[in-house]
């Protein structure tokens, strides 16, 4: 996918102007962000789960040489074929070349991050192979031409509105009087259609949630039952999943599934878990004749090992976008790639580099709630701080910024200057305010005084007034 | 793409400095999945036969399962019927070729149309067996075979499930017990966990059930005497 | 939490991390800490030799300046008993990540830990450490928020509360939204200026939301961009530090509000 990340301001501007976004935004805190918090206080093991969570995670990336090459000797042993794909190129011409091979019109697609990163639907589009989104949200946006903005709910920067309009130019054989005034009316509509596509099918594209080494499995977990259609009904499945997704056994999953869903959307399991192995077997009345497993590099192998290792952990279950404020204000789209949110500012500088991503480490406040409600207890707040500082060293922040904070760390350095200096702004800054309390403009801190007040200082120093009173210390 | 296969395996040895740890590394893989140990089980399934009954059906009803208790599975057809004419849903069923089913005496209830077999496009209603229940999260567990195709669990717009309460385990590590004990290629193609029907918010946050998969989960849970 | 200093010397001889934002922006909040200090039986100094907790560096991406106001910190507060600062970030800073800047062998590696170990926020020291018996009468219905990083890095939630129990007269009133983040963010307020009003008004509606006509918390930096929102917006709602409060000093216009 084509990046517009340096826009971030810009997208970011037109995001806090978009009505319908911030309404779907004003809902999340009370939705997911409280329902997450019910679905941890009602396990009382929640907290051990995701400490295991995360040395699971740790424990496969320090061998995930080996679990790959576990994992595709279980795939194969079952019937399947494992494709290895260093970039994007080579996954979107390997899943191509699958297709053509079985001949493929069409393909009915699940919910697939991955398939996102590797922008696959334009490239199918491009050769003759019809993607279809099954997912809702996909589905919506699909037709509209747009990107998923949440990891798991990716239309929910649209309304019901914005929907309807959207099903009524694409469903050219609706009946203008046909009521799709209700989110009800909707979803009825889009499950008759996509029915009759899912049985059409040829191919059938899955992400994975995970990859089981010791048995060849791949996991989907959907709430809509879209990724089993999808994998059932066509003669070929594909699953597509980055090599991190590596876990050891049947047991290790469980563990992540539990912290899975709580995390995501404060359900205790989803509803749909599916543990897919090889494809259908001798005398089974369905499932796919072909089962294939493409496996995307994509930046991650030169990932582990180095300071930012620990973001593959990530489970993409969007409880760091859920309670972020930044993302809460603008929503994904404004991160201008695949991942938004925390772990979008810290994985999109790692897979796309971090001249291109620049403006995203800076976009938080840094609050460090996205590393408390983490299932896999990622530092998010430390990887961003870690990204800032490759941003300073490869002076990619701006002039003013290096600028003010030079001269201020000059001074920081210096006490009995900066006393000084400060002593006496201090002051005049005191009595330039003192009747109003705070400053309605000032020229060096328009960053500030856009859009509220500043503060005024209250006049002399407290080291100055301690000084004065009582000698101080040294 | 062999080539591809060395290079992403040749990059990661290089970033996990791997040389020398080569065979404490494999021996470590080796014994994770040869033990395959469950990691910290949630206390909450662990009861007897009857407070995992009770659980399940508790933690089923919050994600809008409905559950019939019969005694017997004589009492089968009568309790399917009863449930598809109070939900206005036709009387006609696809039951999976699942042996256990085999003993249902359907034409006790000559009215309810019943075929056995895979489900196809039109069907309304489908009734299949499971491996397992869950109390832990309410769940089902399925597993696919001649016996039991996955199609019939998410075509239709009710999928109604017929288990004996023996089948309840408390927690999905029992299950995998369960599982593996079947031998040699343990895992079926399919194992579908399903914990109420089909649901999506994709639209405004708005929870509705049936988005692709069945629209109602109806358990029929047989407490035989002495089972 | 550092269980073995929980048992203080009977007079613990604090350093006084006062902060770069209450050295300059408001002293009081500085002498509202030390009235505190002193009355709960510490002796307070404060070493000259101080200017900021290198935060502003620290999250730019500048390592070097970050380390140097380390080292600079770590030299000035040696030797107290315990280093006490009026604010959950610049506490934090010192508490947990000093030690993060040094490599495992850098001998400044374990003066950071020695620092960290004796480093508290001013609200937890002073209910966790000192276990001060606040007395006070405020009539005022406030509400109170938590500071991201006190609450996050250092767990300062129920201290304030506890002491500000102790205040005769002040209801209060809790946002369902108190620990959620102001938008102050140190410089990310200034970088990204648009966001952090679109998160600071969310903020200033759930506390108006409470009814409450004053807003408590332990940070200066937040306090500052609250009120400061407030102002503009006019939002009737006063601002203060919570130490201010504890220590009796309600007669201080609140933060960014005039003396005339």
């Amino acid at each position: 996918m084509q990046s517009t990340t340096r826009l971030f301001d810009d997208n970011s501007r037109k995001a806090l102007a978009d009505a319908p976004l911030q309404q779907a935004l004003g809902k999340l805190s009370s939705n997911f962000t409280v329902k997450r918090a019910l679905a941890a206080a009602r396990l009382p093991e929640f907290e051990a789960l995701r400490d295991q969570a995360r040395d699971i995670k740790d424990h496969v990336l320090a061998h995930l040489d080996i679990y790959l090459e576990r994992f595709e000797a279980n795939v194969v042993a079952q019937g399947g074929v494992v494709h290895w794909c260093r970039d994007a190129d080579e996954a979107r011409a390997t899943v191509l070349a699958i297709c053509h091979e079985a001949g493929a019109r069409t393909a009915t697609k699940s919910k697939s991050m991955i398939t996102e990163e590797i922008a696959l639907n334009d490239h199918l589009e491009a050769n003759g192979i019809e993607p279809i989104e099954t997912d809702l949200g996909e589905y919506i946006i699909q037709l509209r031409h747009e990107h998923p903005s949440h990891l798991i709910a990716p239309a929910i920067h649209l309304n019901k509105n914005q929907v309807e309009a959207t099903f009524r130019a694409a469903h050219t054989d609706l009946p203008p009087g046909r009521n799709l005034e209700e989110p009800r009316s909707l979803l009825e509509e889009a499950r008759a259609k996509l029915r009759r596509r899912f049985l059409d099918a040829d191919v059938g594209i899955t992400g994975a949630n995970m990859l089981i080494a010791e048995t060849g499995s791949i996991v989907t977990v959907t709430n809509e039952g879209n990724a089993d259609l999808t994998m059932t009904l066509p003669r070929v499945h594909i699953a597509i999943a980055s090599i991190e997704k590596i876990v050891p056994t049947l047991e290790d999953a469980t563990t992540l599934l539990r912290v899975l869903a709580r995390s995501a959307t404060g359900q205790e399991n989803s509803v749909y878990t599916t543990f897919a192995t090889g494809s259908r077997r001798t005398d089974d009345a369905d499932g796919p004749s072909a089962f294939h497993v493409v496996l995307l590099d994509g930046g991650r192998s030169s990932l582990i090992g180095g300071a930012f290792q620990d973001m593959l952990r990530c489970i993409r279950c969007g409880a760091c976008l859920n309670h972020c404020p930044v993302y809460g204000a603008i929503g994904g789209h404004a991160y201008g790639w695949v991942y938004s949110g925390p772990i979008g500012s810290v994985l999109t500088p790692g897979l796309i580099g971090i001249a291109e991503a620049a403006k995203l480490p800076g976009a938080s406040t840094l609050c460090g709630r996205c590393e408390a409600v983490c299932p896999v207890r990622i530092p998010l707040p430390r990887l961003l701080r870690q990204w800032r500082e490759k941003e300073f060293e490869q002076g990619l922040q701006s002039k003013t910024a290096r600028f003010g904070l030079g001269l201020w760390a000059f001074l920081a350095r210096r006490p009995q200057l900066y006393r000084a200096v400060v002593g006496v702004v201090m002051r005049i800054l005191g009595r330039l305010a003192r009747r109003h309390g705070s400053f309605y403009n000032l020229p060096f801190a328009a960053g500030w005084t856009a859009d509220r007040e500043l503060p005024a200082p209250e006049g002399r120093t407290f080291i100055d007034q301690w000084r004065a009173r009582a000698g101080g210390h040294r | 793409m062999s080539d591809s296969r060395n290079a992403v395996l040749g990059n990661l040895r290089q970033s996990l400095r791997r040389s020398d740890d080569r065979a404490t590394a494999e021996h470590a893989v080796e014994a994770r999945l040869a033990t395959h140990a469950a990691n910290l089980v949630p206390e909450r399934g662990r009861k007897n036969r009857v407070g995992l009954i009770e659980l399940f059906i508790a933690e089923a009803a919050k994600v809008d399962v409905t559950i019939d208790r019969v005694d017997a599975l004589a009492a089968v057809p009568r309790a399917i019927a009863a449930y598809l004419s109070t939900h206005n849903l036709p009387a006609k069923v696809t039951v999976a070729p699942d042996p256990a089913l085999d003993a249902v005496p359907w034409q006790d209830q000559p009215t309810l149309g019943v075929r056995r077999g895979n489900a196809d496009a039109r069907d309304a209603v489908t009734v299949t067996g499971a491996f397992a229940g869950v109390a832990e999260t309410g769940t089902l567990v399925l597993l696919s075979s001649p016996d039991s195709p996955t199609g019939l669990n998410f075509l239709p717009d009710a999928h109604i499930v017929v288990m004996m309460a023996d089948r309840m385990l408390g927690t999905f590590e029992d299950v995998w017990t369960r599982v593996r004990s079947r031998g040699e290629g343990f895992m079926p193609r399919a194992v579908n966990w399903i914990t109420g029907p089909s649901r999506s918010a994709d639209i405004e946050q708005t929870l509705l059930l049936g988005a692709h998969g069945p629209k109602k989960l109806h358990l029929v849970l047989i407490d035989e005497p002495g089972a | 939490m550092n269980t073995s200093s929980l048992q203080p010397p009977a007079s613990p001889r604090i350093g006084l991390f006062v902060t770069c934002l209450v050295d300059v922006v408001r002293p009081s909040i500085g002498f509202a800490a030390v009235r505190l200090l002193e009355a709960a039986g510490a002796r307070v100094e404060v070493p000259l030799a101080q200017t900021c907790c290198g935060q502003p560096a620290y999250n730019s991406g500048d390592r070097e300046d970050t380390c140097a106001i380390a080292r600079q910190v770590i030299e000035a507060f040696a030797g107290f008993d315990y280093v006490v600062a009026p604010s959950g970030s610049c506490a934090g800073m010192l508490r947990r990540h000093y030690p993060e800047l040094f490599e495992t062998a850098d001998p400044w590696r374990a003066r950071a830990e020695d620092l960290a170990g004796r480093t508290w926020e001013l609200l937890s020291f002073l209910a966790d450490v000192m276990q001060a018996d606040i007395v006070g009468d405020w009539p005022a219905r406030a509400t109170y928020h938590d500071a991201c990083s006190g609450l996050r890095e250092l767990g300062v939630k129920t201290q304030p509360r506890s002491l500000l129990a102790g205040i005769a007269g002040l209801e209060l009133i809790e946002a369902p939204t108190a620990e959620t983040c102001c938008g102050f963010g140190g410089t990310f307020c200034v970088k990204y200026p648009d966001i952090s009003t679109k998160i600071v008004d969310a903020k200033l509606d759930d506390a108006a939301a409470t009814g409450a006509g004053l807003l408590l918390g332990g940070d200066l930096g937040c306090l500052m961009n609250i009120a400061g929102r407030a102002k503009r917006r006019g939002v009737p709602l006063e601002v203060r530090h919570t130490a201010e409060v504890l220590a009796g000093m309600t007669d201080l216009p609140a933060i960014g509000s005039g003396r005339g």
